[in-house]
């Protein structure tokens, strides 16, 4: 009888989590049936069954060639993220091996600068990267969007590495490892599996950051954001040209993501089992 | 030897970085057709420009906006070419951040501009923007679904006849809506079409002293009769319909009429897209009898910067674009119907164009109906037929439209929606200084 109570609560708890997962799927989901409609379809209502034409996806290209936005999208993403992994690890470091007591007020006083809505510093930003020449350049970029991710780097590296035994780095002090040799030898390589996960999250965060990649490009350094930005008309049907520029835009991450889930669920409920 | 070699290859190759850096211009646009179709001629000015280079950035319209105002209120000078409207030339003209036009070459003939859009366009008698093409708005309507319901749609209607039309050709049942028209909030989506209706019914943003004009019985009278309307004949949720809301609707044949830009008219004839291609008659914006029409004039234009580094260049490409000669180039390569409209008198003359385009010649009568400078029955201290050129009527405008789809919805009544609008333009006008 026990027996029977579980499997059922096990059917409607994965009954439940496919319902939820199908509803967080949809938008993407309706975005791809949607690029495989034509201009006319797309906008005549709701309809699950494209006609599977593939106009959308030869205009998009013939329009704005993908693989210039693609592989400013990947270097945006990537070395933003390796840049801020080399800053926090050390930072993590720190704050989880030698708290201060003031450890916990900087932590929070890093993540409140993620509380502040973007646009309030536009201005400021705005003439800092135009006097110093890093307006639409990849450089500018990269580091901004270090800047944005930082703190969610810095504290998830901080909850893996508190969950790592600081006796394992007091053994290897004792054997007389360098802080350095500490850091490289010791603690990454337990952490790998924290720092993959943070990276992967990253990888998507800068992928997807969509108000300073369009407000601080123009042409040599615009991303994907960019490149779906630039499919909407004011006058004229453009939903099925948009959902194939979408598509385009977030097939890599998705593939990413798919390859590398059980990474990335570690990353996403990392401390909810505690 | 080898550092000498290394030192000139180094320094002709940053001379040519330097040549091809100095050359190239960046334009700013929107994802219209027409500027689509400009980025895929550009091979026809590159040829006579080969120093030259085109970088093309396309933005999302608002987004376009608001990132050429920053970068033109910080002198970021990303920007070497800008598509701006005609709301924006009069109030950056002034402002100094735009250059005047005088040097767009001998045989550019700006006198063929059609006056009303030059007019829109210029500050002082001097052209701070060129544009690339110009609309009005107008009637558009089903010949068939009109002869049905017995009537005959005069070539200036009243907006009582609309009403009578549109009562007679509503039939719910078989999914036809007598109107369609904007009801989408924001500046320029249904405060463009109800500012316009408004001036003829003899409304006004603004008195000669700047004092808003919501509590008088001109716009009481504007916005019962739009949201009358809408509700006896219009499509349900139309508070959320904007321009391609409507087109989706016309083209799939559940309009009767569709009062919007005259730009519409190349979308609802083209038989590829549009299931009444062949059924649709023009006719003027409607009017009141009281000297003023319902139709308004914008004109998406190019304009240069003022923090721009490299001038000349730029100011070649906006006299290419919008050129006699580009208009002919598009006429070989895509035909007369796809020539960007409202611009040049020439085009209208040309016997060419009136035929592949049946609708020209109410395009040009509806544009030079609209008058920016004289827009409304009574006096006013602004310029622009369905906006007021001052910066605040960007989130004013907005504000006032979330307020006007709100009583579309049947969310507020007319009288409630009227006495917010004229709280929020006091507000707005105390603060910006205009009431004293």
């Amino acid at each position: 009888m026990a027996r029977a109570v579980t499997t059922r609560h096990k059917t409607i708890a994965t009954a439940a989590a496919w319902i939820v997962a199908l509803l967080i799927f949809f938008p993407i989901l309706y975005t791809i049936i949607t690029s495989f409609k034509s201009e006319q379809e797309a906008i005549q209502g709701f309809s699950l069954l494209p006609s599977g034409t593939m106009e959308s996806y030869t205009e998009v290209e013939a329009q704005r060639g993908y693989f210039k936005f693609f592989l400013n999208s990947v270097v945006l993403s990537v070395g933003s993220t390796v840049l801020a992994l080399v800053i926090a690890i050390p930072a993590a470091w720190s704050m989880a091996f030698s708290p201060t007591k003031r450890t916990k007020d900087i932590l929070m006083w890093m993540l409140s600068t993620k509380m502040m809505p973007a646009v309030a510093v536009l201005f400021p930003i705005y003439l800092i990267f135009r006097d110093t020449g890093l307006l639409d350049s990849r450089v500018g970029l990269t580091v901004m969007l270090m800047l944005i991710n930082l703190p969610i780097v810095v504290w998830m590296l901080y909850t893996y590495f508190r969950e790592i035994p600081g006796e394992i780095l007091e053994a290897a002090r004792m054997d007389g490892a360098s802080l350095w040799n500490e850091i490289i030898y010791v603690l990454t390589p337990m952490a790998v599996p924290g720092i993959a996960s943070t990276m992967l999250l990253n990888i998507i965060l800068a992928w997807n950051e969509a108000f300073w990649t369009i407000r601080l490009t123009t042409t040599n350094a615009a991303p994907l954001t960019a490149f779906i930005s630039s499919f909407s008309s004011p006058q004229g049907l453009f939903w099925a040209k948009l959902s194939a520029a979408s598509t385009l835009a977030i097939a890599p991450i998705l593939i990413m993501g798919w390859f590398s889930q059980k990474q990335l669920v570690r990353g996403l409920t990392f401390g909810a089992v505690k | 030897m080898k550092l000498r070699t290394l030192t000139l290859g180094l320094l002709s190759a940053s001379a040519l970085a330097f040549a091809a850096h100095a050359e190239s211009i960046t334009i700013a646009t929107v994802n219209n057709g027409d500027m689509v179709r400009m980025q895929k001629l550009t091979d026809d000015f590159t040829k006579a420009n080969p120093d030259i280079q085109l970088n093309w950035v396309t933005l999302e319209e608002n987004v376009l906006r608001e990132r050429v105002t920053t970068d033109i209120a910080t002198k970021g000078g990303q920007y070497d070419v800008m598509t701006i409207g005609t709301y924006e030339v009069p109030i950056w003209a002034k402002q100094s951040w735009l250059l005047p036009l005088d040097k767009l070459g001998d045989d550019y003939d700006a006198k063929d501009i059609i006056p009303a859009i030059a007019g829109g366009l210029s500050v002082d008698g001097k052209l701070y923007a060129a544009p690339f093409y110009g609309e009005s708005s107008f009637v558009m309507y089903r010949k068939d679904l009109m002869e049905k319901a017995g009537l005959k749609m005069p070539d200036a209607p009243t907006w009582d006849f609309i009403k009578q039309a549109a009562d007679k050709m509503t039939d719910r049942a078989n999914g036809v809506n007598g109107v369609c028209l904007r009801g989408k909030a924001g500046w320029g989506e249904n405060m463009a079409f109800l500012t316009a209706m408004s001036n003829s019914f003899g409304a006004r943003w603004f008195d000669e002293n700047w004092k808003p004009q919501f509590d008088q019985p001109e716009w009481k009278n504007t916005l019962q009769f739009y949201v009358d309307l809408m509700k006896a004949d219009g499509p349900e949720g139309a508070s959320s319909n904007g321009f391609n809301e409507n087109l989706a609707l016309f083209q799939q044949g559940k309009c009767g009429m569709w009062i919007d830009a005259t730009v519409a008219a190349s979308f609802v004839s083209d038989p590829k897209a549009s299931q009444v291609a062949d059924k649709v008659g023009y006719a003027l914006a409607p009017d009141n009898g009281l000297g003023k029409r319902g139709n308004w004039l914008w004109a998406w234009s190019l304009a240069i910067p003022a923090g721009t580094q490299k001038a000349d260049a730029a100011e070649k490409f906006v006299s290419w674009a919008t050129s006699k000669h580009y208009l002919e180039l598009v006429a070989s390569k895509e035909g007369w119907a796809n020539v960007p409209p409202g611009t040049r008198t020439s085009l209208y003359a040309n016997p060419e164009y009136q035929k592949a385009a049946p609708f020209a010649k109410m395009t040009l009568d509806s544009i030079n109906a609209a008058d920016p400078t004289h827009p409304t029955v009574k006096p006013v201290p602004y310029v622009g037929v369905q906006f007021v050129a001052i910066p605040e009527f960007q989130g004013l405008g907005t504000t006032v439209g979330q307020l006007f789809s709100a009583a579309l919805a049947g969310q507020s009544s007319v009288d409630d929606a009227l006495k917010q609008a004229q709280d929020a333009a006091t507000a707005a006008m105390t603060e910006g200084g205009y009431i004293k």
